[in-house]
């Protein structure tokens, strides 16, 4: 017999959401933790540090005052676009679904994809260029901070790249194979898929000014 | 919220996302912009905070939507932010407590 889990595509009547929607926010509000406590750390090591970024800018022998002139503003700048467009693919294909056309539910998640790893090897370039320097996260403090946030969150980018392939692909078939039911449970996976995604846009929203422009 | 919208609802939407987009991409070139004029740490610290709290606003209002969300997950936020505002309170706490000893210490050092 096959067991039925309640509540994935109706909402239950105390709480007025269906249960997967209900799960994602909460994991959200242990992502805010989780995030937050770094950016305090971040917080208290600038506000306790004599001078940010306190190193010398790469190929010179002056004093970097601001960390504009250690990381590439154009390249985050670039990624924050990425990112942002990818954000608007990510709730386009959940609106293709709702109107349904798959095809452009395909098109608009194979675009987030690809965006997602446009995110990435724009980050590898960034990284390559520090290593490049023999600049590393245990080089000093600024480094330190800027390696571990941007590290995080771009390991949060390949999930979101992991979950939103196998919702192209082999999770795509719970549309195609399935009745109206499967079809309602997977509109609800990718809207949930989406709140992850948002909310990994909105964690770069307030690391690229604070990171790359302070 | 979105268990029940129509289709034309759905296109209304979709209009509003094309917008949220332009608004958050001009937004950016906004904060880049201002990084420019150098100002001052603290004036700058609050416009970059302002427009990513703009920015972060739109992403969950309408990306996440918010905008229509139902109580228990407004709840659930309400919560989140209260612990994100403890966990802050406790640092800085901790970082201002550091600062009154080392105070005190070269006070004590300067008397002797």
């Amino acid at each position: 017999m096959e067991l039925q889990i309640p509540y994935e595509v109706t909402a239950r009547r105390d709480t007025g959401v269906n249960n997967a929607k209900l799960g994602i926010w909460l994991f959200l509000a242990s992502e805010v933790m989780l995030f937050g406590g770094l950016f305090a750390a971040y917080v208290f090591l600038r506000m306790g540090a004599d001078a940010w970024p306190g190193m010398m800018i790469p190929d010179t022998t002056e004093m970097a005052l601001r960390a504009d002139q250690v990381l590439s503003v154009p390249l985050a700048t670039l990624n924050t676009m990425i990112l942002i467009a990818s954000s608007v693919t990510m709730v386009m294909s959940w609106a293709s679904l709702k109107l349904n056309d798959f095809k452009k539910y395909k098109l608009y998640m194979g675009l987030t994809i690809l965006l997602a790893f446009g995110f990435l090897i724009v980050k590898t370039f960034e990284y390559g260029s520090k290593f490049g320097h023999h600049l590393y996260p245990e080089t000093n403090m600024f480094l330190a901070v800027y390696f571990v946030l941007t590290g995080l969150h771009a390991i949060h980018v390949t999930g979101g790249i992991i979950v939103n392939a196998y919702f192209w692909g082999p999770g795509a078939k719970m549309w195609t194979r399935g009745n109206e039911r499967d079809k309602a449970h997977f509109t609800n996976r990718i809207e949930v898929a989406g709140l992850y995604w948002h909310f990994v846009d909105l964690v770069w929203i307030f690391l690229f000014p604070t990171i790359y422009l302070l | 919220m979105a268990e029940h919208m129509t289709e034309e609802e759905i296109r209304k939407h979709v209009k509003v996302y094309v917008m949220v987009f332009g608004a958050l991409a001009v937004l950016t070139v906004v904060t880049v912009a201002v990084s420019w004029l150098d100002m001052p740490m603290l004036p700058a610290l609050i416009v970059a905070l302002l427009i990513a709290v703009v920015k972060g606003t739109l992403v969950a209002l309408y990306f996440m939507h918010l905008v229509s969300e139902k109580q228990v997950i407004m709840w659930v936020l309400a919560a989140t932010v209260v612990f994100l505002i403890s966990m802050f309170i406790l640092f800085i706490g901790a970082l201002a407590d550091q600062e009154q000893v080392a105070i005190s210490g070269s006070f004590l050092s300067y008397v002797a």
